[in-house]
Parts: structure tokens; C-alpha cells; sequence
């Protein structure tokens, strides 16, 4: 039976699906916030000047999570800024910095729009005390939407500037003009600074449209590669993550973990642990946890704890894939299936009319994401009332997990994200913070809590393990005729084929009871459905004769698609050199959430070892009009080299609900020696609006590996990691 | 507990430290020199690397009361206010995205540099791969180290 919330989400379904879609690989569960702007408060806290916002209605405010209850459909307060007595503006917005340089391309868009310098403006990010509600850091979104937005709202603040000044000099605004921080009459040749404008006002100005901002034609910030705006804080150690964050009379939390997942503890003795002088024992529930002076003597207080856990029968990874096709959810089946599928035409009759056909199965293994800096907390209870820092890309949601452990007013939490030491699409929850405001609210003083490495491997959620499916036919000329895929687990991102077919069935078909606890992954599932179709590509046009880029060409009518095709070949130098038995040459590409890749792969093999490496990539990125190059290209470089651990080797191996590489050591993740040289062609189309670049540069490079590796080798590998054992090389 | 004293960015240092408790706690609990960071505890991510008699070391793994020599952290390097070429050519080469690998790989390459100057590409593999950077920025790292090389140890 439907629940009604099925209901809802099946009438919702229409038109903003594939958003929709998105969304709910990203959250747990709808989400309900009204952020108040206090006027006043403001003032208190910036001071004098003017205060712009932006409201967005319905189809914006999707992002911020509340389309999901039609009820909610008000305009809520997106982001906003202030221009203080002295000038300094002050933006507003509840994404968090993690890495992706947001911080720096933010600054850009709102210099670019409000005609000041970048040294002018900070950005408060991520504060639920502060900042308007928003739903999250993820899905690539801060570009194309916060970014956007920013711009509105600078754009519109120049226009109220512009006008404040032409009320001062009593002349025609249109004869005005905005330039560097001030308001400028060239004919009568004065000037007046915003912060003149602003002194000793208390002005707020809502808006609700968003005022056009400027063409990326006309940019001269953004679009440019201006450096990272906190750079300097990086590199001299200054800059103070979760982590290094203190508090007064501050403690350190340890949190007991059973050995095993799905462990139901048996009995709990505490005596031996408690006698410790200066700790705090903490135990309510199944949580139990200490919280000591020093982190070392917590972690010594922790081993006196005797907890008995008792574990169920639990499968390991060598079964996981047979387990994902056999608890594809059928009840759910119809909703997630329906609604990340597709169909066009008839896929049989397509395949008795194909002169060849294919059918194959790729999987991925699970993987973790590994941010350097672990999950971290530090909770502070003052006056009943709760302040954590914490690392997390959703501050919002993490408010609600807080107030919702402790019975408490949503009022009565803040969250407050210092830049993190990176995520990945690994820190949506809020377990850490948590677990510290339970260590805090018993020991009766702030407690930081770091978890461990084995920790964050362990009890941080997996990205998605799949199984899928694809079969299809092609003609006697080599075009696609028919499509057949379903994706078990993984995922529905980016399920739907990019290549011209006239019959096609796509389904996704999630798992009930996954044996990890999964999440969502840089680029979701989309890594492995382009792993999946670019491969079977690559296997259709062997089995055509054809080369692999023509063979894609032929199957193209997307002309950005083709675009990066043939500019990644290019680059590339794709067909100039054979491949040998030593050296393999492929290529995979796509598109996703507005961006288009195509990737080159060059893999040297060792036939000794049956062992691979990548030696050379060049990759061709199109995501509109370039926010800042040198920033993107930081970012297309990082995506390709993470990516390589899940193309290679990473995967997570776990039995009786253990996990049994949890170590950097046994868990091999990208490093210098695994370096290849990687080549960045970017296709700055100023004609397109800018889309986000975090997660689309990551999906290029295992398909292109595994379809060089068969270039040289003639060894087809359909599963991720490709390299789980040496290859078993004919001498 | 024992009371030793640690030779820490040219300052004597006095600190009360367990037998085993890593140098890392020590700079980041009681000296609050939080520029170095914690990764993984056990010494396979670098994150916590520090200089110890001009020797790029994991402190991690290195007891406090074992520390006999001159500890620089990251704080160091830029003692005087001015930044090393190193931390300046990680600022061109925008070397970094999230950052908290940062203090680690630029202890661990100045280390390097001062044993080799000029380091090749697999002198920079061969030293560096202890210390990992999620966000993939290896190859920026690489161009920094050699900026500095090509300056002669200039920014």
C-alpha cells in the first residue's frame, strides 16, 4: 500500500521529475523551514547601512527543499547582503565551503554585479543563525542557482545605490553610473561611495523578482581566475577548521562503536570507566560515550567500557552484487522505477531489427569517500540553548537532526559550518554533531569530537554499490536501433542515454535493505551509469569495426556532446599512435547537470604484474559560461585524479557487517605515484549560463580507462574498481 | 606524565605529556598550534607532517618525549610574517582546494627542497607519496615544487 507521502510524491511527478529525482537522492525526508529576518537584529549585528534580500517563489525554491509540501509554495528569503557606513559588504548564504572554491567564485559574482572589489566582501556561509534556510551544498547547485542569485540581488543593490545617489544630487539616475565601490556623475564630475550612501541608514529593501544580472559577455571579475580569497590563511596554517576549534574549559569525546553493523547492545558496565577522575561517562540508550580533558585519556577511558554487543548474520562483498539484483524493491519499483525510467518506442521490436546485439552486466563496488579531515564537532550548551560546529554540506538539516535528538526548538539550535576539509557528497548527516551535543549536554561543558579514521570509514555511509544491465542493438551501419538498462542500487543519476536511439527502456530499480548504509557520492550514480553505457559503447563499436569516437559520432545529435567529443580527441591527439599489448588508448563522455564531458584515457600495462596506470588524460569540460577557469581547473584535475581510486582500486570489503580495509593503508585511495598527466580543455560557452563543475569532471575517466585497458590487452573489464585483482595477462 | 621540554619554531617550549602521547596532541591540544592536522592517527596520510631537524616526520607517530631536535610546524615557516617561496608558489599555483592537506604537503615539500633543490618529478613521487590530497590537486603540488626549484628557493 501507498503511503500518503507516495501519494504526494507521485502527484508532484510531472514536470519537475528529473529535479525531483535529484533531490530525493540527496535527502532523507522532506524538510520545513521558515527563516525570520529579524530587521533589527541585523542592524545590531552589521550595523547601520542598507540590507538587500531576494525572495524566490515556488520553482526556485525547490532548492531550498520546500516544493515538496505544496502548502509551502511562500516566498522565502534566499540570501542577502549588507553594505555597511564603511563600505564593507557583507553577503549572506547558507552554502558551505568545502573545497569547491565557492567562497572565492561567490565573492566574484557579487563584486562582478555590485561594481565593488572582492577585498570588500565576505561572505557568511553556512550559519543557520545567519544565514537564509538552504537546503544544502550539493547536486552542483551553488553555481548555477546561489550564484544566480547573488548576482540578483548585488544587481539589484547597485540599481538602489545608484538611485540613493541620484536622490542626493537630485539628478536623473540614468545619468549615474556604478563603478568600483562608488556612484559616479562623470558629467558633473563627482563621485559618492556606497558607504557614504549608506551612513546612518537602517534600509531594508526586499525584493521579489530577480533583476536580470549581467551577460557572461559582459563580465570582467567573474569569468576571470582570481585567486582563492582566503589562500593566504591555507598556507600558513591560520585557517581553523572544525577541528581545531577550542572552546573554554572545552572536552574531548570518544564514542563507542560496537564491532560489528546492526549490533544490538546486550548489556553495558560503566563502573570501571567511570571511576577515571575529570571524565564523563555517557550512556542513554545505545549510545555510549565518554568525554575527557584529553583526547588520549578518553580514547584510555573508552577501552575500560564492557559492552556486550550481540551482531545478526550479515552478507559479505563477495555476495553483494547477487544480493542487489535478487532485493531489487518491487513494491517501491513502480514509484523510483517509473519515475527514473523511460521508455521511447519498442525495445523488442528495435532488437528484431538489429543486425548485432549485445547484452552485459558492469557493477561498482561500494567505496567511501575519505575527506581528510574526519567528521568533527564541537557542541556548546549555553542557557538550554545548543550551538555545534560541524563539517556537514547540509547546516539546515543538521539544525533539525539536532533539535529533533533532543526534543528541543529548532530555535534553541545553531550550526554553524567553518570551511571543511572536504566532503564529496559524504557529509549530508549530522551523526558527529550529535553524538558531541549528547557528550556536552552530560559532561555540562563544550565538547569537540574528531572521529577516527577507522571511523570515518566505517560509520560514514558508503557510496552505493550497482548492478546493471544493458542491452541493445545496432544496425547493419552501425546506429543504435535499441536500449535496454537498468541500474539496481546505484542509482537513477544520469541513467537515461545521451546517444540518439529511437527504442528504449531505462529503469532504476532500488534495493530494499542494502547491505551498507549508503548516501549520496560526488556525481551520485552517475559515475556508474556512464561507466556502464560508455563501456557498452566502447563494445559496440568493436564489435562494428568501427573507432570509438567515430562510432559515438555517428550516434550523436547533441552538438555540446559532439563538441567535447571531438575537443577532448583533439586534445588528446586521439587515433595518432596504435595501441600494443603495452599501451591502451579510450575515451568515455556524457553529460550531467548542464555539464558535457568527453575524457581520453592513456594506461601503460604492466604484463609482469597485471598491473595498469593511467599515464596521460586529457578531458574536454563545457558547463556554460566559466566562472573562474583556474578555479574549474582545479576542480576538473581533482574530480579526475578522485576519480581514478574509484576506476582502479578503491572498493570497500566488508563481511559480518565489518569492515576489513578501513585504513588508509589497506584502502588505496589516489596518490602522487598515481598521478597521471592530465590535460584540461575547457569550452567556455559565455552564451550558456554558468552550471556547476563539482561532480560532472569525475564520470570520464573510469570508462575511459577500462575501455583502454581494452585497447591494449583485448580483456573487457566490466566491474568497478577495475583492478581488484592483477590482470591475467596471456604471455 | 612527565614534564619535557620541546624545541618547537625556535621557542622553548614546557609541556606535561604522557610516554605515548603523539607530538601531533601536543601541538594541537596544548600548544594550540592547530596548523598541523589530524588524518588518520597512524601515519598514512601525512596530514600531520611537521619538520623535525629538517626532516619531513609524521607527528602522528612520534611520541612528545621522544622529540629530541628542532620541531618546525607550519606556523614556522612564516614566522617572521613573510611566506616561505614554498607556501607562496602553493598561493600561484593555487595548489590546494579544501586545504587540509596544505600544512602537511608544504612541510613535506620544503623538506624535500632542502634536501633537493632541484628535485626531479620522481624525487617528488618518491618523497611525497606518504601524503595524500582528496581533492586531487597532486598535480598542482608538483608545478609548486618545481616553481620554487626553477627560482633557485626564491618566491
Amino acid at each position: 500500500m501507498k503511503t500518503d507521502l507516495a501519494k504526494n510524491a507521485a502527484a508532484l511527478e510531472s514536470s519537475t521529475e528529473a529535479k525531483m529525482l535529484e533531490l530525493e537522492q540527496q535527502i532523507v525526508k522532506p524538510l520545513r523551514h521558515l527563516f525570520e529576518v529579524s530587521r533589527r537584529d541585523l542592524f545590531k549585528l552589521l550595523g547601520s547601512g542598507l540590507i538587500v534580500g531576494i525572495c524566490v517563489k515556488n520553482g526556485l525554491t525547490q532548492e531550498s527543499g520546500r516544493a515538496t509540501n505544496s502548502e509551502d509554495a511562500a516566498t522565502d528569503l534566499a540570501s542577502w547582503l549588507h553594505i555597511g557606513e564603511d563600505g564593507k559588504v557583507t553577503v549572506f548564504t547558507g552554502k558551505a565551503e568545502m573545497g569547491q572554491n565557492i567562497r572565492t567564485s561567490l565573492t566574484q559574482q557579487v563584486a562582478e554585479e555590485l561594481r565593488v572589489p572582492m577585498a570588500s566582501i565576505t561572505l557568511v556561509m553556512g550559519d543557520t543563525d545567519l544565514t537564509p534556510f538552504d537546503m544544502g551544498t550539493f547536486g552542483s547547485r551553488t553555481t548555477p542557482q546561489m550564484g544566480t542569485r547573488l548576482r540578483s540581488v548585488a544587481a539589484n543593490a547597485r540599481g538602489l545605490l545608484v538611485e540613493m545617489a541620484a536622490k542626493h544630487w537630485n539628478v536623473d539616475p540614468a545619468t549615474l553610473l556604478a563603478k568600483d565601490g562608488m556612484v559616479v556623475s562623470s558629467k558633473a564630475g563627482k563621485s559618492i561611495s556606497y558607504g557614504e550612501l549608506t551612513h546612518g541608514k537602517k534600509l531594508v529593501e526586499i525584493s521579489e523578482s530577480d533583476p536580470e544580472p549581467e551577460s557572461p559577455k559582459q563580465w570582467h571579475i567573474a569569468g576571470s581566475s582570481a585567486s582563492k580569497v582566503d589562500g593566504k590563511a591555507f598556507v600558513t596554517g591560520a585557517y581553523q577548521y572544525t577541528s581545531d576549534i577550542t572552546r573554554p574549559g572545552m572536552l574531548h569525546g570518544k564514542v563507542f562503536r560496537p564491532p560489528a553493523f546492526n549490533s544490538k547492545v546486550i548489556s553495558v558496565d560503566t563502573k570501571k570507566a567511570e571511576q577515571v577522575p575529570n571524565v564523563t561517562v555517557v550512556h542513554d540508550g545505545d549510545f555510549i560515550g565518554v568525554a575527557a580533558p584529553e583526547p588520549e585519556l578518553a580514547q584510555k577511558t573508552l577501552a575500560l567500557l564492557d559492552v556486550q554487543t550481540q551482531a545478526t548474520p550479515q552478507i559479505d562483498d563477495a555476495a553483494l552484487f547477487d544480493y542487489l539484483r535478487k532485493n531489487s524493491d518491487n513494491e517501491e519499483h513502480g514509484r523510483f522505477g517509473g519515475r527514473g525510467s523511460s521508455t521511447a518506442g519498442s525495445v523488442e521490436t528495435g532488437m528484431a531489427s538489429a543486425a548485432k546485439t549485445l547484452f552485459q552486466t558492469y557493477t561498482a563496488s561500494y567505496i567511501q569517500h575519505a575527506p581528510l579531515e574526519p567528521r568533527a564537532a564541537v557542541a556548546e550548551w549555553q542557557d538550554g540553548k545548543l550551538t555545534v560546529w560541524t563539517g556537514t554540506q547540509r547546516p539546515f538539516a543538521v539544525k533539525e537532526e539536532l533539535a529533533s535528538a533532543f526534543h528541543i526548538s529548532q530555535d534553541h539550535v545553531r550550526v554553524i559550518v567553518p570551511d571543511t576539509g572536504s566532503a564529496y557528497g559524504g557529509k549530508h548527516t549530522g551523526e558527529c554533531a550529535v553524538e558531541a551535543a549528547r557528550l556536552a549536554k552530560g559532561a555540562g561543558k563544550p565538547v569537540k569530537l574528531v572521529w577516527t579514521r577507522e571511523e570515518e570509514f566505517t560509520w560514514a555511509y558508503f557510496r552505493p554499490a550497482g548492478v546493471i544491465d544493458v542491452k541493445s542493438g545496432i544496425t547493419a551501419d552501425g546506429k543504435l536501433v535499441a536500449w535496454e538498462f537498468h541500474n539496481y542500487n546505484s542509482g537513477p543519476a544520469a541513467i537515461d542515454t545521451p546517444y540518439s536511439v529511437p527504442n528504449k527502456k531505462i529503469e532504476f530499480h532500488p534495493v530494499k535493505n542494502p547491505p551498507l548504509r549508503q548516501g549520496s557520492y560526488r556525481g551520485l550514480a552517475a559515475t556508474a551509469n556512464h561507466f556502464a553505457r560508455e563501456s557498452h559503447m566502447d563494445e559496440l563499436a568493436q564489435l562494428t569495426g568501427v573507432d570509438p569516437l567515430q562510432f559515438r559520432l555517428k550516434n550523436i545529435t547533441d552538438s555540446r556532446l559532439r563538441a567535447v567529443f571531438e575537443a577532448a580527441a583533439q586534445r588528446f591527439g586521439w587515433g595518432r599512435q596504435k595501441a600494443t599489448p603495452e599501451l591502451g588508448f579510450g575515451m568515455g563522455g556524457g553529460f550531467e547537470k548542464n555539464g558535457y564531458f568527453a575524457t581520453c584515457a592513456e594506461v601503460a600495462i604492466d604484463r609482469a604484474r597485471g598491473q595498469v596506470r593511467i599515464v596521460r588524460v586529457a578531458q574536454a569540460f563545457d558547463c556554460g559560461a566559466v566562472v573562474n577557469p583556474n578555479g574549474l581547473r582545479n576542480q576538473i584535475e581533482g574530480a579526475i585524479t578522485q576519480g581514478i581510486g574509484g576506476a582502479l582500486v578503491e572498493a570497500i570489503h566488508f563481511a559480518d557487517g565489518k569492515v576489513l580495509n578501513g585504513r588508509f593503508r589497506d584502502y588505496h585511495v589516489p596518490r602522487f605515484r598515481d598521478l597521471p598527466k592530465i590535460e584540461v580543455e575547457l569550452v567556455d560557452r559565455k552564451d550558456i549560463p554558468p552550471a556547476g563543475a563539482g561532480e560532472t569532471p569525475i564520470m570520464g575517466i573510469a570508462p575511459a580507462t577500462a575501455n583502454a585497458i581494452f585497447s591494449a590487452t583485448g580483456i573487457r573489464l566490466r566491474g568497478l574498481p577495475l583492478i581488484a585483482k592483477p590482470l591475467e595477462l596471456k604471455a | 606524565m612527565a614534564t619535557i621540554t620541546l624545541l618547537i619554531n625556535g621557542s622553548e617550549r614546557k609541556v606535561e605529556a604522557t610516554e605515548d602521547e603523539p607530538l601531533l596532541s601536543v601541538l594541537r591540544n596544548q600548544l594550540g598550534l592547530t596548523g598541523t592536522k589530524f588524518g588518520c592517527g597512524v601515519g598514512q596520510c601525512g596530514a600531520c607532517t611537521v619538520m623535525l631537524d629538517g626532516k619531513a616526520v609524521r607527528s602522528c607517530r612520534l611520541p612528545a618525549t621522544k622529540v629530541k631536535g628542532k620541531v618546525v610546524t607550519i606556523e614556522g615557516l612564516s614566522g617572521n610574517g613573510s611566506l616561505q617561496p614554498i607556501q607562496q608558489a602553493f598561493l600561484e599555483e593555487e595548489a590546494f582546494q579544501c586545504g587540509y592537506c596544505t600544512s602537511g604537503m608544504i612541510m613535506s615539500a620544503q623538506a624535500l627542497l632542502s634536501a633537493v633543490p632541484k628535485p626531479s618529478d620522481d624525487d617528488i613521487l618518491e618523497y611525497m607519496n606518504g601524503n595524500i590530497c582528496r581533492c586531487g590537486t597532486y598535480q598542482r603540488i608538483m608545478a609548486a615544487v618545481h616553481r620554487v626549484a626553477e627560482k633557485g628557493g626564491k618566491a
